[in-house]
């Protein structure tokens, strides 16, 4: 370690000390992992996060002991599949605090949360020179599905504008808001920059003028409390596996008064009252929306993954990652090679950087080498890699299960990524 | 471990990467061809000049990673001077050295400097950034229109 970096991290605040990572750690069985013959360490939880044994273990359980399809049978096996799916969705409900399970609606990840509003509720309300409102920090996710509805409806995309520290400028979003505006859909955290965005005043602006929001909180659920009532956002959009939970299973979240208005997404089994060729009588909220034999082991291992981060304690969680990141910034910040893309006020435990003589691509593969994970790319996430003018770069992002001396060696492998570059 | 990462940046790819060759715009091209790899953003421009059926002159534009780079700097170089028909064979060898297939190249001549990629056959993420340039320049010997992808 260089001494400018070793004085600057005497400096830091030691880390929180309520989290004992060393036990949460031993929850995490691939984390024992070695890569290229080193310990793993995990960078890219913004990608995906590891997921704790017990969420192995439900899942596990459930397709040992109690497999079953949901909703269709008077026998045993059945009934108890059933009631594990449905006491999944009453911990979702509970986690994100919505009124009442029926604005629970199960879909397979953010990304077809987010296109079910858009075909759902976009679709048959929107007419041509009707504005969807977005921002210029937001994953394709939350971009294409709009675009495409804009495309079957002649309704315009309006992108709200973000500074050079890759915050949201409120004042460009506000001036955005006009008569024609029919939606907002906006990310709580952004994956590619970690800007948390004042989603409050955002929503208080978009309300007051009548507009919908839909928040896009893939990022968010695994570091801020979510609820959704304080929030009081129309949509809400999450993703199981970066929530330390499987993938292929997300929730989106409605206010039930819209969900009730919408039409179905898809048609199939489950999401019916009766059908014959004549007339088909759509099911109840939330089985309206979830056409189809479920993700049911997914919804099992997201309410595992759920328990397990409500028992760790989100606050005691954003304490933690506050600390990693703060030490991420300081030491990343004092390779003079090293510039960090997204330097909000409000940030979530994501540090995008570029090094001036080096490709990410380069810097990904330097650091893998080292046994350390990090996304490199444009993170789905073209637009703001435009905004900053730069054609990728690599992200580090953090968990509660991920240490100071990960974060250092980080720092170590960059320094040799400039080494070898410069 | 150093040894795997010096297997893939040798010395040869560093100094490509830092001076690249033949990076340029040619404004009279005869042939040009766009290549593009959506997985990471790399954008090269492969220009090429023929007399006959010889190359003669070969450049490229863009930007990329050290591998994409290097390897469309060495493209050029082995490039000219080559008949069509030796270009495209060359192609096809490397192509065989990157993704570990190499028969073809033990009946042909050997690949000379190219080999400095042959450890890229290890890194299955980094196979796309070393074949993008020569994908693109097989294009461009084909006269083929539409931007290549390595997808
Ligand atoms: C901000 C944001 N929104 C949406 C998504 C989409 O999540 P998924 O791919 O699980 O649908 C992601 C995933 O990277 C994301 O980071």
């Amino acid at each position: 370690m260089t001494s400018a970096v070793s004085q600057s991290t005497r400096k830091s605040p030691p880390a929180t000390g309520r989290l004992d990572v060393r036990r949460i750690r031993e929850d995490f069985p691939i984390l024992d992992t070695k890569v290229n013959g080193r310990p793993l360490v995990y960078l890219d939880n913004a990608a995906t996060a590891q997921k704790p044994r017990i969420v192995l273990e439900a899942m596990d359980r459930y397709y040992r002991e109690q497999n079953a399809n949901v909703h269709r049978g008077v026998h045993h096996l059945s009934v108890v599949a059933t009631k594990a799916y449905e006491d999944a969705r009453l911990r979702v409900q509970r986690f994100i605090g919505a009124e009442c399970p029926q604005e629970i609606v199960f879909v397979r990840s953010a990304t077809e949360a987010i296109n079910l509003v858009a075909q759902s509720y976009g679709r048959p309300r929107l007419r041509a020179g009707d504005e969807i409102v977005i921002s210029a920090m937001e994953h394709h996710s939350n971009i294409v599905p709009w675009q495409m509805l804009c495309g079957q409806t002649g309704a315009i995309l309006r992108v709200a504008p973000i500074d050079d520290a890759g915050e949201l400028m409120l004042d460009g979003y506000e001036a955005l808001l006009g008569p024609r505006t029919r939606l907002v859909s906006l990310c709580y955290v952004s994956n590619a920059l970690g800007t948390i965005n004042p989603v409050g005043e955002a929503m208080e602006l978009a309300h007051a003028r009548g507009i919908p929001v839909m928040l896009d909180g893939a990022q968010a659920a695994p570091h801020l409390r979510l609820d959704v009532r304080a929030l009081d956002c129309e949509f809400l959009a999450i993703t199981g596996h970066k929530l330390f939970g499987p993938t292929g299973i997300g929730v989106l979240y409605g206010k039930r008064s819209l969900l009730e208005a919408m039409e179905p997404y898809q048609g199939g089994g489950d999401m019916i009252k009766s059908v014959t060729f004549e007339k088909t009588e759509y099911n109840d909220l939330p089985h309206k929306f979830e056409a189809g034999t479920p993700n049911i082991a997914g919804t099992i291992g997201l309410a595992a993954a759920i328990d397990y981060v409500e028992r760790i304690g989100l606050e005691a969680v954003a304490a933690y990652e506050d600390g990693l990141l703060r030490r991420a910034t300081e030491v990343l910040s004092a390779i003079p090679q090293v510039r960090i893309i997204g330097t909000a006020r409000h940030k979530a435990a994501v540090v995008s950087f570029v090094v001036d003589c080096a490709h990410a691509h380069d810097v990904g593969t330097v650091l893998d080498l080292e046994g350390i994970a990090v996304r490199t790319g444009h993170h789905c996430a073209q637009p703001v890699m435009d905004r900053f003018g730069v054609p990728a770069t690599a992200r580090a992002s953090m968990a509660f299960y991920n240490t100071m001396e990960e974060i250092d060696a980080l720092a170590d492998g960059v320094r040799k990524v400039v080494k070898m570059f410069g | 471990m150093m040894e795997d990462l010096h297997d893939l940046y040798q010395d040869l790819i560093l100094d490509h990467n830092r001076r690249p060759r033949n990076k340029r715009l040619v404004i009279d091209a005869d042939r040009k061809a766009e290549g593009y790899n959506p997985l990471c953003g790399d954008r090269v421009t492969v220009y090429v000049k023929v007399d006959g059926d010889r190359v003669v002159d070969v450049a490229f534009e863009g930007s990329g990673c050290a591998i994409s780079t290097a390897s469309a700097s060495l493209m050029t170089e082995s490039v000219k001077g080559k008949t069509l028909t030796e270009a495209k064979s060359l192609f096809r060898r490397f192509h065989g050295l990157i993704t570990g297939e190499a028969e073809e190249s033990r009946d042909g001549p050997g690949l000379g400097k190219l080999e400095v990629f042959s450890g890229v056959c290890k890194f299955p993420a980094r196979v796309k950034c070393a074949t993008l340039a020569w994908h693109t320049v097989n294009a461009a010997l084909n006269d083929e229109r539409d931007p290549v992808k390595t997808e």
